[in-house]
């Protein structure tokens, strides 16, 4: 039987939740690098003992740690992200431009084939990519140069690329989700990139319908159905089945369509999860039920999952990068939370625990599925 | 030989912790900050970046520099370090400003 591992990035340091395939009894390792922040932990897929970590703080700065041992022993590999042009500007807060700055790596993607390969997704927003285990770092300039990238402006977490996509059946092409920008596409391994915005609406733009701007919060694909991708956006929940030339909207019947993370089933292309939010002031489960829908057809129609999730006095938040799948049988479908809980659905979404309750606030949750 | 004392989160980047968080780093030339800081970023390279930004050089915000009693932080970094630490006698302390949760 597999076993899973659980890679958490919490506000307070790393940890390392492992089980096997049954999924009910874990060891839990950590905290590594404790007290500072760990916004994102992934592995490679092609050599799973690697992993990857960006450990930050605003007093120390960016670390990138390696581990190749499965996350027993970490080492700290580059971190010298400079931009490979000269910096320009971005929109800000107050409507002034204001010059590029690298402030912190929020997301790290393996390549899906090269072991030594990884890219990164930094604050201010641009793409770097390592072909040495992260001891050195290329950026991919072309997005950052896009010539709509004066007009990118930071989301209140800032403006980060934090959704990196790969697809697989196509080499070279990429996505990539920027808060709050957009979605860009290259088909030329980040040489250059196409905005992928068409039909999505954001009413806090002077033009909802403006080509750039738009809140990504984070995106989900299924391997076998590549031009299909899921969008969790600021409001909506959004589809594109033409590998983003255009979005349409499946919000359908959930509650609220506001949130952060969004997955797909690993076995079931048209099996999608988000955990709705009361609203983008709000960022908490609506009336205090914690609770994950699931729609079995691609969107719109959502069925809720509460069983094992609590249903009174509810009030974290399930950040963006804070859910992920494992591949096996029978699927489990992992979320972390603010609170520092991290649940566990090994039948796919129908029943859930905790694996831990107490840790700091989850930043982000990766899983592993070890043959 | 300078002695320059390490909060918590650099000793373990510099694979120290567990010890008194002291280090102990050569000069030649000048002993001031930036060479101070310029050797000790040399002998672990894992501290670059870590007091000062990369790119420009600057103290980061949330880290203060101490000596012999003074705020050091926002002096030239160019000026010598007072002969106190220099010799040895005192420590060059780098240090976590209290903030956050």
């Amino acid at each position: 039987m597999s076993d899973v591992r659980v890679l958490v990035g919490t506000r307070k340091g790393a940890f390392v939740l492992t089980s096997d395939g049954a999924r009910k009894d874990w060891k839990v390792s950590g905290p590594h690098f404790p007290g500072w922040e760990v916004w994102h932990m992934s592995g490679s897929p092609v050599e799973p003992n690697r992993l990857y970590a960006s450990q930050v703080t605003e007093w120390f700065g960016q670390q990138i740690q390696r581990s190749d041992d499965g996350g027993e022993t970490w080492e700290p590999v580059g971190k010298d992200f400079q931009f490979a042009t000269e910096p320009g500007t971005h929109l800000w807060y107050d409507g002034t431009s204001k010059p590029w700055e690298f402030t912190r790596i929020w997301h790290l993607e393996p390549s899906l084939n090269e072991p030594d390969t990884v890219y990164a997704g930094a604050q201010d927003a641009a793409l770097f990519r390592s072909d040495n285990g992260g001891e050195s770092w290329q950026e991919l300039a072309g997005l950052r140069t896009h010539e709509s990238a004066p007009q990118w402006s930071p989301g209140a977490a800032g403006m980060g690329v934090h959704t990196i996509i790969q697809d697989s059946s196509k080499p070279g092409r990429m996505y990539v989700g920027i808060s709050a920008a957009g979605v860009f596409r290259t088909d030329d391994a980040g040489e250059s990139w196409q905005v992928k915005n068409k039909n999505l609406t954001s009413n806090f733009l002077p033009d909802p319908t403006a080509e750039i701007g738009h809140c990504i919060h984070k995106m989900a694909m299924h391997p076998d159905r590549p031009d299909t991708i899921f969008m969790q956006k600021h409001w909506d929940v959004m589809r594109t089945d033409d590998a983003g030339d255009s979005w349409h909207r499946v919000s359908g019947d959930l509650p609220t369509d506001f949130g952060m993370p969004i997955a797909v089933h690993p076995h079931e292309p048209d099996t999608v999860y988000v955990v709705p939010l009361k609203s983008d002031s709000e960022h908490f489960p609506l009336d205090g039920k914690l609770i994950v829908y699931r729609s079995k057809v691609g969107g719109n129609e959502w069925e809720p999952m509460t069983n094992g999730l609590p249903q009174q006095d509810c009030y974290v938040n399930i950040l963006r990068d804070a859910m992920a799948v494992d591949s096996l049988d029978s699927a489990g479908i992992y979320f972390g939370t603010t609170g520092g809980q991290v649940y566990c659905s090994a039948d796919s979404g129908d029943s859930w625990e905790p694996i831990v309750r107490d840790l700091p606030a989850v930043l982000s949750v990766e899983v592993q599925t070890l043959s | 030989m300078i002695r320059v004392k390490l909060p918590l989160h650099l000793q373990r980047l510099a694979g120290i912790d567990g010890g008194s968080g002291f280090v102990s780093v050569e000069v030649s030339g000048p002993v001031t900050q930036r060479s101070v800081i310029d050797a000790l970023e040399e002998q672990f390279p894992t501290l670059l970046g870590a007091v000062r930004d990369r790119s420009s050089g600057r103290r980061r915000s949330l880290v203060r520099l101490y000596a012999c009693g003074e705020d050091l932080s926002n002096e030239d970094p160019d000026t010598p370090l007072p002969e106190a630490v220099a010799s040895g006698d005192e420590p060059y302390l780098i240090v976590g400003a209290i903030a956050g949760g």
